[in-house]
C-alpha cells in the first residue's frame, strides 16, 4: 500500500504509486511494478535522493545480512541494506572501525556508498567509499555487476556517489580500519571569530585525524563566526563498553511549533560557546563521540511537521575566506539558522564517484527550520554565493538546489548519465538534470 | 531461562523470528534454524554465524513442515547438533486469503494445516522431549487473532485459537515437570507476511521490537505475552463485546 515517504528533514513528502521490499540478495527486481525504481535504505538522507512521486520505491531494508567478516584481515562483506551501527557493533569487539563515518550510524553502507559520505576524518582517510573494495549492482535488465577500484572500474566510479541511479546495489565489501579501543581522546579549543578559525583548524588537522568545529552562526560583527574546534584522536585505551552507550532519549510526538527561533537559537549559542571557551580535553566512548545525535531517537520531530531544510556546502580553497565569511554574513543578518552549524575542511584526497560532494575545500553545513518562502529566499541568497565562489552542494542533503548549481557544480552529470540504469530516477534527479 | 542456551527455531526466515535470532547469538546462544526456503536459510545461518560468539553453534536443516513425518528427525538432528536442546521456538505460518479459503476447503485446510496442525506436531515432540528431562523452554508465536473469531479471517484467528488453547493445556500439563510454555500473541506486525496491508495507523509495531519482546517472554516471566503489551487490553475489550453486538460489527 502506498503511504507518503519523507527523508529524515520530513521534506518534500512523496507518495509512491507502489513500494517493493528486496526479498532476498538473490531476487530480481519486480517486472510487474510501475518504473522507475528509487532504492530507499532507511530515509536517514535530507531531501529527495531517496524518493519518488513515479514509479515504485525499492526497498532494502530485509537486505540487511552480514555475508563475510574476516577478523584477521579488517575485510567486511555485507548486504547494502545493513545500517552502520549494525557493522560498528559486530566489529568494534574485533579491534576495527570504518575508517569514515558519517553523523549518523543509522543510515545503510548502501547508502553511505551511494552518497559517498565523509566523516571528520576527511583530511585524513577520504570517504566512505575509499574504503570499498567492490560491490554488486542489480541492473533492473537482470544483469548483475561486480565493481571496484580495479574490476569495472567505470561502473564503479559512476556507482560510489552514484545517488542510487546506476541500479540497486546489493553487496558492498569494506575494508575496515584497526583501533585499540571503543574511546576517543577529544581536545577541544574555542576560536573567537572566523579569522581565528583557520589557524586554529590549519594547527588541528597537522596533529588530529578528526577535527570538526562547531560555529555559532548567529553572531556579529567582531565575534562572527566564533566557535569551537573539536579534533579527536583514538584513545590507546582498551577494554570494552558496557551498555550505557545503548541508552537512549525519545522525542514522543512532533513538536506543533518548533522552538527553534532567533531567540532560543542565540540564547543556546550563547550558552554553548560559553561553555566550551579555552580549552578542554576528555575521553569520550566511540558512540558518543561520532554519533551524538542518534542518542536523541526522532529527533528530527522537534521541527515540527514542516520540517526543516539542511544546507551543506562546499567552497574551493581559494574562495573559501572569503566565500565561508559572506555565507555567515547573510546568515546572521537573517538570524535565522540553527544550533547546528558545523564547519570543516576537506583533506586533498581525490573523490572515487563522478558526482562524489567532497572535493578540496572548506564545508558549511546548517539546519534551516522550513518557515516558507523566508528560507527559500534566504537559500538562494547563499547559493549565489557558492556559485559565484565556484562550490557546489550536498545532494544527500538537498531538496531544493536549482538544476543550474546542480550542473555548474556536478560537471561529470552528462556522463554519468551514461550509466543511470534506463529504469532507475529520483524525484532529486529528474529535478536537477 | 539462563543465558548460553540451545535452542531450536521453527520458521526463522519469518521476519520475526530472524530477529529473534539474531538476539539469541548476539548474547552466546546456539541456534538450530529451521526454515523451508533454502536461499533464505543460507543467507540467515551465514548471516547468523558472523554475529554469533566463537563457541557458540549456528546451524540448520531445509525442512517442508507440512511433511509431519520429518518432525521427529528434526529434534533428533537438532539435538545432535546442539548437544541437548534447552528451549524452542514455533514461529512458521502464513497470513491466508479468507475469500479464498472461503471459496474452496482444501484451502482452508492446508492453511489450517501450516498454521495449527503441524504447530501442534513439532509441540507433541517438544513436549515428550522437555518433559523427559524436567526442564525446558516451549514458546510459540500465536496471534491476537485467536482470541476471537472475526468475519474477515476466521480461518487464520480458528487455527491460532487452536493453537493457544493446546498450549493452555500442554502448560498445564507440563507446569509440575518444570517445562515453562509460553504463548506469544502479537498484535499487528509490519513484516512481509502482512505486506498487504495499509499500515498507516499507530497499532502497527516493528518486527524488531515483537522480537525483543519474545527473548524476553523466553527469559522468563508471564505464560501468555501479549506484543506490544497493550493488546492485552484491546482484546480483553473485544472479547467482552456479545455475541449478539459482536455478529452485527465489521472487524
Amino acid at each position: 500500500m502506498n503511504r507518503k515517504k519523507t527523508s529524515w528533514n520530513r521534506l518534500p513528502a512523496l507518495t509512491p504509486e507502489a513500494s517493493w521490499r528486496v526479498a532476498s540478495r538473490h531476487a530480481l527486481l519486480p517486472n510487474n511494478l510501475p518504473k522507475p525504481f528509487t532504492p530507499f535504505g532507511n530515509g536517514r538522507s535530507y531531501g529527495d535522493v531517496c524518493l519518488t512521486d513515479r514509479g515504485s520505491l525499492i526497498l532494502t531494508e530485509s537486505l540487511d545480512h552480514f555475508i563475510e567478516f574476516n577478523p584477521e584481515a579488517g575485510l567486511l562483506c555485507c548486504e547494502a541494506g545493513v545500517r552502520l551501527s549494525d557493522v560498528i557493533d559486530l566489529i568494534i569487539p574485533y579491534g576495527w572501525l570504518l575508517p569514515s563515518l558519517p553523523g549518523t550510524s543509522f543510515a545503510t553502507v548502501g547508502g553511505a556508498v551511494a552518497n559517498d559520505v565523509h566523516g571528520k576524518n576527511h583530511h585524513f582517510m577520504g570517504t566512505f567509499c575509499h574504503h570499498v573494495t567492490n560491490l554488486e549492482l542489480l541492473r533492473s535488465d537482470g544483469n548483475v555487476i561486480n565493481c571496484g577500484p580495479q574490476e569495472n572500474s567505470e561502473w564503479f566510479h559512476a556507482t560510489v556517489g552514484g545517488l542510487g541511479l546506476t541500479g540497486l546495489i546489493r553487496r558492498v565489501e569494506l575494508q575496515l580500519m584497526p583501533i585499540k579501543g571503543p574511546w576517543m581522546d577529544v581536545m577541544s579549543e574555542s576560536f573567537a571569530c572566523l579569522d581565528d578559525f583557520w589557524e586554529v583548524n590549519s594547527v588541528s588537522e597537522s596533529t588530529s585525524p578528526y577535527v570538526v568545529s562547531w560555529v555559532d552562526c548567529l553572531s556579529k560583527g567582531r565575534g562572527r563566526g566564533r566557535g569551537v574546534t573539536f579534533k579527536a584522536d583514538h584513545a590507546p585505551m582498551v577494554g570494552k563498553l558496557g551498555k550505557s552507550h545503548k541508552r537512549f532519549f525519545n522525542v514522543p510526538i512532533e513538536f506543533p511549533v518548533s522552538p527553534i527561533n532567533k531567540f532560543s537559537l542565540k540564547f543556546f549559542n550563547k550558552m554553548y560557546y560559553s561553555r566550551h571557551r579555552g580549552f578542554s580535553r576528555c575521553y569520550q566512548n566511540i558512540y558518543s563521540y561520532f554519533f551524538p545525535l542518534d542518542r536523541i531517537r526522532n529527533w528530527n520531530r522537534v521541527y515540527g511537521s514542516r520540517g526543516f531544510y539542511q544546507y551543506q556546502c562546499v567552497l574551493p580553497p581559494n574562495n573559501s575566506e572569503e566565500a565561508t565569511a559572506e555565507l555567515l554574513n547573510i546568515i546572521s543578518s537573517k538570524e535565522q539558522g540553527s544550533f547546528l552549524a558545523v564547519l570543516k575542511t576537506f583533506g586533498n584526497r581525490k573523490s572515487l564517484g563522478m558526482l562524489s560532494f567532497a572535493r578540496p575545500g572548506t564545508t558549511l553545513a546548517l539546519d534551516f527550520p522550513n518557515t516558507g518562502s523566508d528560507v527559500l529566499k534566504l537559500l538562494k541568497s547563499l547559493d549565489a554565493v557558492v556559485q559565484e565562489a565556484g562550490g557546489a552542494l550536498y545532494p544527500a542533503k538537498d531538496a531544493r538546489m536549482p538544476a543550474s548549481l546542480f550542473r555548474l557544480s556536478f560537471p561529470l552529470w552528462e556522463s554519468f548519465s551514461k550509466f543511470v540504469d534506463p529504469n532507475f530516477s529520483s524525484a532529486f534527479w529528474r529535478r536537477v538534470t | 531461562m539462563s543465558r548460553n542456551n540451545r535452542v531450536v527455531i521453527f520458521g526463522v526466515t519469518s521476519a520475526i523470528a530472524e530477529k529473534v535470532a539474531r538476539y539469541l547469538v548476539e548474547r552466546g546462544d546456539s541456534v538450530y534454524c529451521v526454515g523451508r526456503d533454502q536461499n533464505k536459510l543460507e543467507v540467515i545461518i551465514g548471516d547468523l554465524r558472523i554475529r554469533s560468539h566463537k563457541d557458540a553453534y549456528v546451524g540448520g536443516e531445509i525442512v517442508d513442515l507440512l511433511s509431519f513425518s520429518n518432525h521427529e528427525a528434526i529434534f533428533e538432528s537438532a539435538r545432535k547438533a546442539l548437544g541437548g536442546i534447552d528451549a524452542i521456538l514455533v514461529a512458521h505460518g502464513s497470513l491466508p486469503d479468507q475469500s479464498l479459503c472461503q471459496a474452496s476447503f482444501e484451502h482452508a485446510k492446508k492453511e489450517i494445516e501450516t498454521n495449527a496442525i503441524s504447530v501442534l506436531s513439532l509441540l507433541t515432540h517438544a513436549a515428550n522431549y522437555f518433559e523427559s528431562l524436567d526442564r525446558g523452554t516451549i514458546a510459540v508465536i500465536s496471534s491476537v487473532a485467536g482470541d476471537r473469531g472475526r468475519g474477515s479471517n476466521y480461518i487464520y484467528g480458528a487455527s491460532k485459537g487452536m493453537v493457544t488453547i493446546f498450549l493452555q493445556g500442554m502448560r498445564n500439563r507440563l507446569y509440575k515437570k518444570g517445562v515453562r510454555v509460553v504463548t506469544i500473541k502479537p498484535g499487528f506486525v509490519d513484516t512481509p507476511m502482512t505486506a498487504d496491508f495499509s499500515k498507516s495507523g499507530p497499532l502497527w509495531s516493528h518486527p524488531d521490537y515483537i522480537a525483543r519482546g519474545i527473548v524476553k517472554a523466553m527469559d522468563g516471566g508471564r505464560d501468555v505475552v501479549y506484543l506490544p503489551p497493550y493488546w492485552a487490553f484491546i482484546m480483553f475489550f473485544i472479547k467482552c463485546i456479545p455475541e449478539f453486538v459482536f455478529k452485527r460489527m465489521s472487524l
